[in-house]
């Protein structure tokens, strides 16, 4: 085969394998993200379908009960707006009041019900701006 | 007060040290550059000559393959060499 | 010393400009600018140096006039984490950018002081420009030296969480990582601009790559291990959106130092290299930018971070700029030559790249996708583990195996009857392996790792076989052992045999990740004194719970017992309530469990699995205790200093406070003990992790491979003195008969 004709053919493979690979991670990107709500989002969703909550934890508002522990999430920049959470399962390190933290669960009778283990704190490299004010 | 008399000395000990060359007389000086680049290019020329030899003796290249790669890698390096020579011929002259 | 530091500072934004304009001028050859910038970027060095210093001294003299210090520092913090706060801080960790850069320009300038005249003017300049924007924004927008007056009597104290041995040196390996890929990055815009497109500036440049790619490589590996032994969760790799600001420019960049390679030997791929780098570099500025914005947990952060725009508009900038050169310069960047064969190295080694590119490109939208899915539904979405997982695992295995076949096979072509030579050892260990492990583990119920492990031994074997032959390829010429003749060859070859080892490394520690991710037993139980359970065949016993209270935090912990088969040890989980650095009066008790709790994971590693546990007290009745305390306390408090205030005595307000905190010490002692009397049932969180000892080996390799590489041939210079080669070269005359001269 000629080689000018031969350098097209792989230069279209390589492109092809990229468009799908692209054509993949926008698909499936769109379709696995789980929506991502702050609380006062959540105040009218829907019974039963599952979100990630995200926001943060109420100063003072965290209580252990057993295994279970039991807190309010507020919107990032509206403190007023919260939602009662109850959570079961690993507690990262570095969870706690004031923190930003992302769950994975769903509303029932106005309070958030999180999914065991699916609690994460956001990643401590972030703490120097917090640590100031 | 501490600050500006700090600034001012640091000041003074970093412009004495960079300005040393500006008062330089206008020259070229030292090596020429273009040895210190085909030098280096030997040395790459010459890696390469190792690495197919090693390739070879590994069994991963063909007796026919290495003769005609190595052929041609020493051809560069001859090359390589002549221009160094050239240059060096230049400079001396 | 604060002024010190200051005028220090803002004379190396004044040097830094300088330095830039100066090698500007110089760049038609008036060599007296030239080595006047030069000097200038050692100046620069040597004033952040006093910078630096300056800000350790007063971290090392708990001098909290330092609004730095005071921040990130106290009286109470170890030494050796005073002397490693600097970079826990947004100042701090910018002017270790800048330091890091002034060290890395001035080390390239030195070495090229009398070569590359046409590049390093421009070099220069494009090195000082990132420099000088960094230091710019440690002046005017987050200055390390921020006085407090008055200055306070305790600083706030470092992050317990950071307070782990591999925090020491995480941010520094990687700020350095990011930093050095800035000296091939200015070379190639160099190169770009001179139109001096061969492979000059991938020479001098190659081992600040490799130095880059080794720092970022450590501090990857020092992320994943303080999350390991730190987090309380167990894993090294959470696909957090920091931790992927970090794997990205490693991956571009490992795709960039493989297919420079092709450049040097071949001539091609120009236009692909300067692509590459460009791209490593501005992930390299992204992680800064994601790690010191926070715009990914917020748009909201971004805002209030006083770096986040300018870091935002140096990475457009050096994405258009670069663009726009590259373009203009197509021309230029023609190959030379052209792949002969797709099957030969240059061209396994673009399927590596494209590889590697690939996974870079999955994590970047991953990690970007919560501002592309605000941007185009309003909602902010996030990814999870699975989703990147569900990419990531067969892209790596995939470059497993292609790690294997490229050192297979020669440059340019190969002939079927060489490669089926090559390939049969390494094709039958995959095979028994696969077939091995299926048997004697059942690895086949999770078939991803079992492809895992099969290319791995594919890898492995060729990485041997292809050291093995090369030995006995020289002892045929040379004679001795096989050993010593192995070791001469990877001595004479550094950059191929650092390699090999580097790939070892890394399929080994993909091995570990396999292992440990595909087949680990995680278990949550709960447990009372005296408990015990059986999680994959270890038992375990929950023997005591034990308590320590210091002037920093109260520690609940516990002793188990853990048995297997003759195997039996004890560990001691733990988990730490740090307290906060200001009580609300109403609290001044209960408020010690509000601050940060840390865990220390009773951890028990091993050459086939590790066992791993933390501890979740439950603390709910020791809290009800202290929310009784508090009250009594206040009562108590308020009686006294009422006390004091109608007394004569001018000291009795002193001394009252000195009692109160006395008391106020005592009762948190005694009720963290009524733990020890009455002790809730704890979680333990238990996780049984095989062959995971085999990451951090594997990494060790692999860095040992890079030191390897990294490391100067001793015999180079020695051999362009005697020029042996040359006269062998002229002794050829059958296979040089053009060369005329005698």
């Amino acid at each position: 085969m000629d080689p000018q004709r031969k350098r097209k053919i792989r230069l279209v493979v390589a492109l092809g394998a990229a468009v799908l690979l692209a054509g993949a991670l926008v698909y499936t990107s769109f379709s696995a993200a789980t929506e991502a709500k702050e609380p006062s989002q959540l105040l009218n969703a829907a019974p039963g379908k599952s979100y990630d909550l995200t926001g943060k934890v109420v100063d003072g508002s965290v209580r252990h009960q057993g295994e279970t522990i039991r807190f309010r999430v507020a919107d990032r920049d509206n403190p007023s707006a919260s939602i009662p959470v109850t959570y079961t399962g690993t507690v990262p390190d570095p969870f706690r009041a004031g923190r930003e933290i992302v769950l994975t669960g769903s509303v029932r009778k106005g309070t958030f019900i999180g999914q065991r283990d699916t609690l994460i704190t956001k990643c401590p490299s972030k703490f120097t701006e917090q640590h100031q004010s | 007060m501490t600050e500006v008399l700090l600034g001012a000395l640091l000041f003074v000990l970093v412009a004495a040290f960079v300005l040393v060359p500006l008062r330089r007389e206008r020259s070229q000086g030292g090596e020429d550059p273009r040895i210190a680049e085909l030098e280096s290019r030997k040395e790459a020329k010459y890696r390469e000559i190792r690495d197919t030899e090693l390739d070879h003796a590994a069994g991963k290249l063909d007796d026919e393959d290495f003769r005609r790669q190595d052929a041609e890698l020493r051809r560069d390096a001859v090359a390589i060499l002549n221009q160094l020579d050239e240059v060096k011929g230049e400079d001396a002259g | 010393m604060i002024e010190l530091g200051r005028a220090a500072l803002v004379l190396a934004l004044l040097t830094a400009i300088y330095a830039g304009i100066a090698a500007l001028i110089g760049r038609n050859g008036d060599r007296r600018w030239v080595d006047s910038s030069r000097r200038a970027v050692y100046a620069l060095c040597a004033l952040l140096t006093v910078c630096v210093l300056v800000i350790e001294a007063a971290f090392l003299r708990n001098d909290f006039s330092f609004q730095l210090v005071a921040d990130h520092s106290s009286t109470t913090t170890p030494f050796y984490y005073r002397l490693t706060s600097m970079w826990s801080s947004q100042a701090g960790s910018l002017l270790l950018w800048a330091w890091v850069l002034s060290i890395a320009s001035s080390a390239v300038l030195f070495a090229t002081r009398n070569r590359l005249r046409e590049l390093v003017p421009y070099a220069t300049a494009v090195l000082m420009g990132v420099g000088g924007f960094f230091v710019a924004l440690a002046v005017f927008a987050s200055n390390p030296f921020e006085q407090l007056s008055p200055a306070p009597l305790e600083g706030a104290g470092l992050n317990p969480l950071l307070r782990h041995p591999a925090m020491l040196m995480h941010p520094p390996m990687l700020y350095s990582g990011y930093v050095f890929f800035t000296v091939p990055f200015a070379f190639a815009i160099a190169a770009l601009i001179t139109r001096r497109l061969d492979a000059s500036w991938i020479r001098i440049t190659r081992r600040f790559a490799l130095i880059a790619w080794t720092f970022l490589s450590i501090g990857i590996v020092l992320g994943a291990s303080w999350s390991y032994s730190e987090l309380g969760w167990g894993g090294y790799w959470a696909w957090d959106p920091v931790e992927n600001a970090s794997l990205m420019p490693w991956l571009m960049g490992t795709a960039f130092l493989h297919s420079i390679m092709v450049q040097e030997k071949r001539g091609m791929l120009k236009v692909w290299n300067v692509t590459l780098i460009v791209g490593t570099f501005s992930l390299a500025l992204l992680g800064t930018f994601l790690v010191r914005s926070g715009v990914l947990q917020s748009i909201h952060a971004f805002g209030a971070s006083t770096v986040g725009a300018p870091i935002l508009v140096l990475i457009a900038v050096v994405l258009i700029g670069s663009t726009a050169l590259i373009v203009s310069r197509l021309d230029d960047l023609r190959s030379e030559k052209r792949i002969d064969s797709l099957f030969s190295r240059e061209s396994i080694f673009l399927v590596n790249n494209f590889l590697l590119v690939a996974l870079c490109a999955v994590i970047f939208w991953g990690t970007m996708f919560p501002l592309i899915s605000e941007l185009f539904t309003g909602d902010k979405a996030s990814l999870a583990a699975p989703w990147f997982d569900r990419y990531t695992t067969p892209l790596a295995i995939l470059l497993v195996l292609f790690t294997g076949i490229g050192p297979l096979l020669a440059w340019r072509r190969v002939t079927w009857e060489s490669a089926r030579r090559v390939f049969v050892a390494p094709a039958a260990a995959a095979l028994a392996v696969g077939v091995g492990t299926a048997v004697l583990f059942d690895t086949g119920r999770r078939p991803w790792a079992l492809l895992l492990f099969a290319f791995s031994a594919f890898a492995l074997t060729a990485l041997a076989q292809e050291i093995w032959r090369g030995g006995a390829a020289r002892r045929a010429l040379s004679g001795g052992s096989i050993p010593g003749a192995m070791l001469a060859v990877a001595a004479r070859n550094r950059r191929r045999y650092g390699g090999y080892v580097v790939h070892a490394g890394i399929a080994v520690l993909l091995i570990g990740v396999a292992a440990s991710s595909s087949f680990q037993t995680n278990r949550e139980v709960n447990l009372r004194p005296g408990d015990s359970t059986t999680v994959d065949g270890y038992k375990v016993d929950y023997k005591r719970p034990t308590v320590s209270v210091d002037n920093e935090r109260i520690a609940f912990g516990s002793v188990l017992d853990v048995s297997k088969d003759s195997q039996r040890f004890t560990i001691h989980p733990t988990r730490g309530y740090f307290r906060p650095p200001s009580c609300p009066p109403q609290r001044l008790i209960s408020c010690y469990f509000d601050g940060e709790s840390t865990s220390e994971v009773g951890l028990r590693r091993g050459l086939r699995r590790d066992f791993w546990t933390a501890v979740q007290p439950s603390i709910g009745p020791v809290l009800r205790n202290a929310r009784g305390a508090d009250r009594k306390f206040q009562l108590l408090a308020r009686g006294r200093m009422r006390l004091a205030a109608a007394s004569p005595n001018p000291q009795a307000i002193t001394q009252q406070a000195a009692l109160l905190q006395d008391v106020r010490g005592l009762a948190i002692r005694k009720i963290a003990n009524g733990y020890l009397r009455d002790t809730p049932p704890a979680v333990f969180h238990v996780i049984v992790n095989p062959l995971v000892t085999w990451m951090w080996i594997g990494a060790v390799v692999a860095l040992g491979g890079a030191l390897i590489a990294v490391w100067p041939a001793p015999g180079a210079r020695r051999r362009r003195v005697t020029s042996l080669q040359a006269a062998r070269l002229s002794h050829q005359p059958s296979r040089a008969p053009w060369r005329a001269r005698a």
